[in-house]
């Protein structure tokens, strides 16, 4: 190594005096920011931003993008997550200059490709749902989970009824609860049945003309099948519940059932997870929702409409108005287009296909070793009951570091809450045999090294860019910016 | 039945069939009762080739008229700035766009210290202390921006609100008052100033004593003119409310920022400094705030540690906030954010470094005063006196709109926001216009010159 | 876990809180247990002095690095004194939970039935 560069930020590197853009021609007079801003608003300290040439910049940011695991380099079995493989061709169409320059207050005569887009990928995301009706706003998903709840609410106060509890299963993921607090709901959990479904006959204890909606992720975030979907939804939908659909899990669904067919009325897609955008490190995703019919006049503003061809945007007096300043996470729905338009009917059918049959698989290569604590078969994605690591002195964060050393990223850990030292499991349908097979053994061995050499574990990760990273130390100081001086 | 996305041949797929202890795929799916399963294909177009869809989607974006054939001057928080190539060549990385949230710290140094350095930049230009790891765009930070103000404020819900708060912001902020229980009351702006008017603000906060969460303003304000925050913080402080303010970041590096006046909560929209406009999204909002108030904050934030060995070190930290632990007590529900134009927005900054961006900052005020001075030639004055960044309002002849439409529409010129489309209390002629680095003279003497002939004819 | 420390001067509650009890001001804080299980505690959101607690509901918050918990109060009652060291000092409860007090509450009605002795705290762990 040149020099050790670790942590090293771009203010340490900084050297007063350079830039790395060039002065911008002067075509129109100069008067001065003297002249044009008076001095009770001019700034008197400067930001303390980087100084430094473009070359510098660059290397900077290539060396930090080294230290990052990615999917275009290793498998990335994060439960829940959806990590697969993001198309290159969606990243250059979603650069073409016909969408990136333009503005969200154009007419809407000169978008007319771009609201054509929309409109027909809420349509195709309508027919892979089974829902009538998709608003393409939200930016994330728990921004389409709030955004649902905020039509739900809409739709009961329509009907004169002021409902204000929300169900949710004990195994949901933590953005459920925290949407439906946002969106003022009174939160009450539902509890799991031994079989690791929802206890039915708890829910419909909870039910009643008070609550708004019921939330369930379906798959459950256990990788199981709601088998009792049916009676789960005629029981919500007897006292006049909504039955909510987290998409999360949508990815084992694909062209094997639909969850408007399945008796849902509101759900939300992460295009992010089962539609192959990429994830960008924490963002940005997108999350549409979909609805029935009943609940179509509620959905954000403004909406496309399709007039023979013509596009328009429409604001119905009953919507819930808009969630996001302009149309949402607009250039993530053009790759989702394009991964549809690559998939077709067969290929998306493939998708929850290889998704289930890749989980399957793998838990059969791992559970020699390890297990669930609910009965399979799965759906796409498992998760490990990791609580006989306890008895060797380990937790499944160990187990986890010590993953990363050979080259694949960590299971998604301690979630859900229902299962002690939780390992979530998820392959997606873009990894091969190959991959699932090294990853199996992989797994075996780490698990190995916990009975035989506990303390390589312990101390894991040995072989990535740094050594176990202290994050008591950083809740305790809180350097949340770099401490100039 | 093979995909070039999905690596499974036949043959392996009997293999691992087998392996799994199952003749065919349908015994792993008895879960689900057979009469809800699919029965026919999914009703989609069949499947493209790569070279069919790129054609098929062209076609869709040769359809649009973009602002490389259009000449824009819309603006209102979605601001066209020029993009160096370094931070396209940065972004487009796969080691940054196919990475996943950095939850595993030591796999994933690369984002978090980026995302430090990020949230490090967003304080310094807001003069605040902490800024978050990023929110989905300006509307939404808003939104957050009031969340948190009531936890801030033992759950307040009443808000004192800038008429002159950019209205598509403050649209946002009404969908999501619907089920909250928020109220909102409205502080009048200036008749000569279009600024905010202090009076009005004592009189809100007086009437509603004890129950104002936040003072809500914004810098530049819609029509475009810097507000004076000076003793802002002093009347909110005094009715136990907090400071929020919205505000442009560019704006920020020439006059003295929200957090130099002891604003709570600064938020806002970052998509001017380094990303294209995009249809507005993705986009990125922003929230920087002060260490006192962390524990009410929205979002993500990463914080600097060190390894077993010592070697220092990024993470997430202060996760206790958010919502995979704190569920229904969490400070939001944000997930997800926008990551990865932190890292265009991150790059974007260090290029352009403070002097690069004072720059870009004066060049487009500059622009508008060439415009305004060319339009007063006309008799085309600004809606309101006062100091404008780098758009303004300006008042057209009544009777004019559809003439400067016109002209326009044959010019292929998009001349700014008319004003009253989105607000109440602006005359119906009143168009605000956004200039930047990006308009050559050329185009900013058509714009005059259509106002002008259009505009001045009346 | 057997390790744990209960001293036997002290009543408990099922929800891990440790009470103290003089005349009808009790002392609050988490058990020995407790803090071992949260891990490496960073913060406590502490209650105000003069606040008004119900039995059974939220007294503190305790933050922990990944995971929070809910300190409930044992009795309904006022605030009289928290233990403002813990604001620089958060993690001294896991030095010791006995003497890292949280809050003390003058008591207006019964202590929750629920509350056990030391040797009925032990059977629970």
């Amino acid at each position: 190594m040149l020099h050790d560069d670790t942590g090293r930020t771009l203010f340490e590197k900084s050297r007063p005096g350079q830039r790395g853009t060039g002065e911008i021609e002067w075509d129109v007079p100069r008067v001065g920011l003297d002249t044009l801003v008076p001095a009770k608003f001019r700034r008197k300290k400067a930001p303390r931003l980087p100084e430094l040439s473009e070359g510098e910049v660059v290397r900077h940011f290539v060396n930090l993008s080294t230290k990052n695991h990615h999917i275009d380099k290793g498998f990335y079995p994060l439960g829940s997550c959806t990590m697969k493989y993001n198309p290159k061709v969606n990243e250059s169409l979603a650069r073409l200059a016909g969408f990136t320059t333009l503005h969200p207050l154009q007419p809407a005569e000169t978008i007319q490709g771009a609201l054509e887009l929309m409109w027909r990928l809420e349509r195709m995301l309508g027919e892979i749902s089974g829902m009538d009706s998709v608003s393409l706003q939200p930016a994330a998903g728990a921004h389409g989970e709030l955004t649902a709840l905020l039509v739900v609410r809409a739709y009961h106060l329509s009907r004169g009824e002021d409902r204000r509890k929300v169900l949710i299963p004990d195994s949901a993921h933590g953005t459920n609860p925290a949407s439906a607090a946002i969106a003022g709901f009174e939160c009450v959990t539902v509890k799991s049945a031994p079989d690791g479904r929802t206890d039915v006959e708890d829910l419909k204890s909870k039910l009643g003309p008070d609550v708004a909606a019921f939330m369930i992720t379906n798959p459950n975030t256990v990788g199981i099948f709601e088998t009792r979907v049916e009676e789960i939804c005629a029981a919500c939908h007897a006292v006049g519940t909504q039955v909510y659909m987290d998409g999360a899990n949508l990815n084992a669904l694909v062209g094997i059932t639909r969850p408007g067919d399945l008796g849902f009325d509101v759900m939300h897609f992460n295009l992010h997870k089962t539609f192959t955008t990429p994830h960008g490190g924490g963002g940005p995703g997108c999350g549409p929702i979909g609805v029935k019919s009943h609940l179509s006049a509620f959905l954000p503003s403004p909406r496309v409409e399709n007039h023979e061809g013509k596009f328009t945007l429409a604001k119905p007096a009953t919507s819930i108005g808009p969630v996001h300043g302009a149309f949402g996470n607009f250039l993530i729905m053009v790759r989702a287009y394009a991964y549809i338009l690559a998939m077709g009917p067969e290929g998306l059918a493939n998708v929850g296909h290889t998704a289930v049959l890749n989980a399957n698989y793998l838990y059969a290569k791992i559970k020699e070793g390890m297990s669930c604590k609910f009965d399979g078969p799965y759906m796409h994605e498992f998760v490990l009951d990791g609580s006989p690591l306890k008895a060797l002195g380990l937790h499944t964060s160990d187990f986890a570091k010590r993953l990363m050393d050979f080259g694949v990223y960590a299971p998604t850990i301690y979630f859900p809450l229902i299962v002690p030292e939780a390992m979530m499991i998820e392959p997606t349908e873009t990894e091969s045999r190959e991959t699932l097979d090294r990853f199996a053994e992989i797994f075996l061995e780490v698990l190995r090294e916990c009975k035989e050499s506990p303390e390589t574990v312990h101390s894991a990760p040995h072989n990535l860019p740094l050594k176990r990273v202290d994050d008591v130390k950083a809740a305790k100081d809180l350097i949340l910016t770099h401490p100039f001086e | 039945m093979t995909h070039r996305f999905i690596p499974r041949t036949l043959v392996e797929e009997k293999e691992m069939l087998q392996a799994t202890g199952v003749e065919r795929f349908e015994d792993l799916l008895p879960a689900i009762p057979a009469h809800l399963r699919l029965a026919r294909p999914l009703d989609v177009p069949a499947a493209q080739s790569e070279m069919a869809l790129s054609r098929d989607i062209r076609r869709l974006a040769q359809k649009n008229k973009g602002m490389t054939e259009i000449v824009s001057f819309l603006g209102m928080g979605w601001t066209k700035h020029f993009i160096p190539a370094a931070v396209d060549s940065i972004v487009s990385r796969s080691e940054f766009t196919t990475a996943y949230t950095p939850y595993q710290a030591e796999a994933s140094q690369g984002s978090l210290q980026q995302i430090f350095e990020y949230q490090t930049m967003v304080a310094e230009i807001a003069g605040t202390e902490i800024s978050n790891a990023s929110l989905y765009d300006g509307a939404t930070a808003l939104v957050e921006g009031l969340i948190m103000a009531c936890a801030c404020t033992k759950n307040r819900k009443q808000f004192a609100l800038a008429s002159n708060l950019n209205p598509r912001y403050r649209e946002v902020a009404q969908t999501y008052s619907a089920s909250n229980g928020w109220t909102f009351h409205d502080v009048a702006w200036t008749a000569d100033e279009g600024a905010l008017d202090r009076a009005s603000i004592e009189s809100v906060l007086a009437t509603n004593s004890g129950k104002i969460a936040a003072l809500v303003v914004q810098t530049p304000n819609t029509f475009g003119l810097l507000e004076d925050l000076s003793g802002l913080t002093d009347l909110c402080k005094a009715a136990g409310a907090v400071l929020v303010v919205v505000s442009d970041p560019l704006a920020n590096l020439i006059s003295d920022p929200p957090g130099a006046f002891g604003a709570d909560i600064v938020v806002g929209e970052m998509l001017g400094l380094g990303l294209p406009t995009s249809l507005g999204g993705p986009s990125l909002g922003y929230l920087a705030t002060w260490k006192k108030h962390l524990r009410q904050m929205p979002g993500r934030v990463v914080g600097r540690t060190v390894d077993a060995e010592g070697k220092r070190a990024y993470c997430l930290t202060a996760q206790t906030r958010e919502q995979h632990i704190r569920r229904e007590k969490a400070t939001s529900n944000i997930c997800s954010n926008q990551g990865l134009m932190t890292v265009a927005c991150s790059v974007y900054l260090a290029l352009q470094g403070p002097k690069g961006l004072e720059e870009v900052a004066e060049q487009c005020m500059t622009r508008l005063a060439y415009v305004r001075t060319g339009l007063a030639k006309a008799g085309i004055k600004p809606l309101f006196a006062g100091t404008p960044f780098q758009e303004q309002a300006f008042r057209l002849p009544s009777g004019s709109r559809a003439r400067v439409e016109a002209a326009c529409r044959t010019a292929g010129l998009l001349p700014g926001v008319w004003l009253s489309d989105l607000m109440a209390n602006v005359p119906s002629e009143t168009i605000l216009v956004c200039t930047s680095e990006t308009h050559s003279k050329s185009d900013l003497d058509l714009l005059v010159s259509i106002l002008s002939s259009a505009g001045g004819a009346a | 876990m057997s390790g744990s420390i209960v001293p036997e001067d002290l009543k408990y509650a099922p929800s891990h809180e440790w009470v103290r009890i003089d005349g009808d001001v009790i002392t609050v804080g988490i058990t020995d247990h407790a803090q071992h299980e949260l891990g490496d505690i960073v913060f406590v959101e502490l209650p105000e002095v003069g606040q008004k607690v119900e039995q059974g509901k939220g007294l503190a918050v305790i933050e922990a690095v990944k995971t929070v918990a809910d300190v409930y109060a044992p009795a309904d009652g006022e605030v009289v004194e928290v233990n403002a060291a813990l604001a620089d000092s958060a993690g001294s409860i896991n030095a010791d939970a006995y003497a890292s007090w949280i809050a003390k509450i003058k008591i207006s009605g019964p202590l929750s039935a629920e509350l056990v002795d030391a040797a009925g705290y032990k059977a629970l762990l």
